[in-house]
């Protein structure tokens, strides 16, 4: 093993991983007391956002992906991207049947 | 034997590629929600206020601290510290069992109160509600198996750690385990919102 590969993805400080845990427990909280309040149809978006947000949170600081090799984003963008699509396309029928 | 080569890049690789399929895997039962929320919106609003929130909060935050002792687990691995790594990893462990728990916990309720898949009074309510519980207990159940997997996952890494076969040179089986972990975290941050969050 080489020094370069022990680099990608090597270990963050520790007041990274705690500073996005506790960003993450702030989100939470958020997403809990937005849904006290009635947005009407929004309400799924805000959810889905702030969950969204959580995610990228997990997958740049706890899943190094920020710091891994690039073909890990890719990979990761493309799937994410051919769930949209899935999800969009089946909308186009559902939504304006 | 011979020499042993090791690849950090290629495992981690295909650690991610079965992630992928992971996230493909409860994205066709995302759209399979997102079609039924979409046409039964009240009964998906009634249904979800018989869920505890506080259980549903609750667990969200056990399951991001037991993330962040996974990371830190991982990272103290990386620099040598493999007593501190065994102890997170535990934290981490125990931290799963106290979510299944809480799992074990809520589901038993549900079912003293007749809600369960094919239930004579689940069955006796609009379509939209009888959808909602079908989702609900399919996905966080699968879900729960996950936590399940990654629990086994963990402890083998535990064995591992104790008889020194990990350490700050040999430390990517961890890595691909906090992977899966993080993974089913990240799939709770969303059944979280969708299930228990529901406002109208």
């Amino acid at each position: 093993m080489t020094t370069h590969d022990t680099k990608l993805g090597g270990p963050l400080p520790v007041a990274t991983y705690i500073l996005t845990w506790l960003t993450l427990l702030v989100l939470t909280a958020l997403t809990v007391t937005a849904a006290m309040v009635s947005w009407g149809g929004k309400s799924i978006f805000v959810a889905l956002a702030v969950a969204a947000t959580k995610s990228v949170l997990v997958l740049t600081y706890f899943m190094h992906l920020r710091h891994e090799a690039r073909i890990f984003r890719a990979l990761f963008l493309i799937t994410v991207l051919a769930l949209t699509v899935f999800i969009v396309l089946t909308f186009t029928d559902v939504a304006f049947r | 034997m011979g020499e042993k080569h090791s690849d950090p890049i290629g495992s981690k690789l295909g650690m991610w590629l079965f992630l992928l399929s992971e996230l493909v895997l409860f994205g066709g039962l995302f759209l399979l929600y997102s079609v039924y929320r979409f046409r039964y919106a009240a009964d998906f609003h009634q249904a979800s206020e018989d869920l505890s929130r506080t259980i549903g909060t609750l667990n969200t935050a056990i399951l991001l601290t037991s993330s962040l002792t996974m990371a830190l687990g991982i990272a103290a691995l990386q620099k040598g510290r493999q007593a501190l790594s065994f102890w997170l990893t535990l934290v981490t462990v125990a931290l799963g069992l106290v979510f299944l728990g809480n799992k074990y916990v809520e589901w038993t309720v549900k079912f003293h109160h007749g809600i369960y898949p094919n239930a004579p009074w689940l069955l006796s309510q609009n379509k939209g509600v009888i959808l909602f519980f079908g989702l609900y207990f399919t996905m966080t159940g699968l879900h729960g198996l996950h936590v399940l997997a990654g629990l086994g996952v963990l402890v083998a890494m535990l064995v591992l750690i104790g008889r020194g076969r990990l350490n700050s040179a040999r430390f990517v089986p961890l890595e691909n385990a906090g992977l899966y972990w993080h993974l089913v975290d990240i799939i709770w941050i969303f059944l979280f919102p969708l299930f228990y969050l529901i406002t109208g």
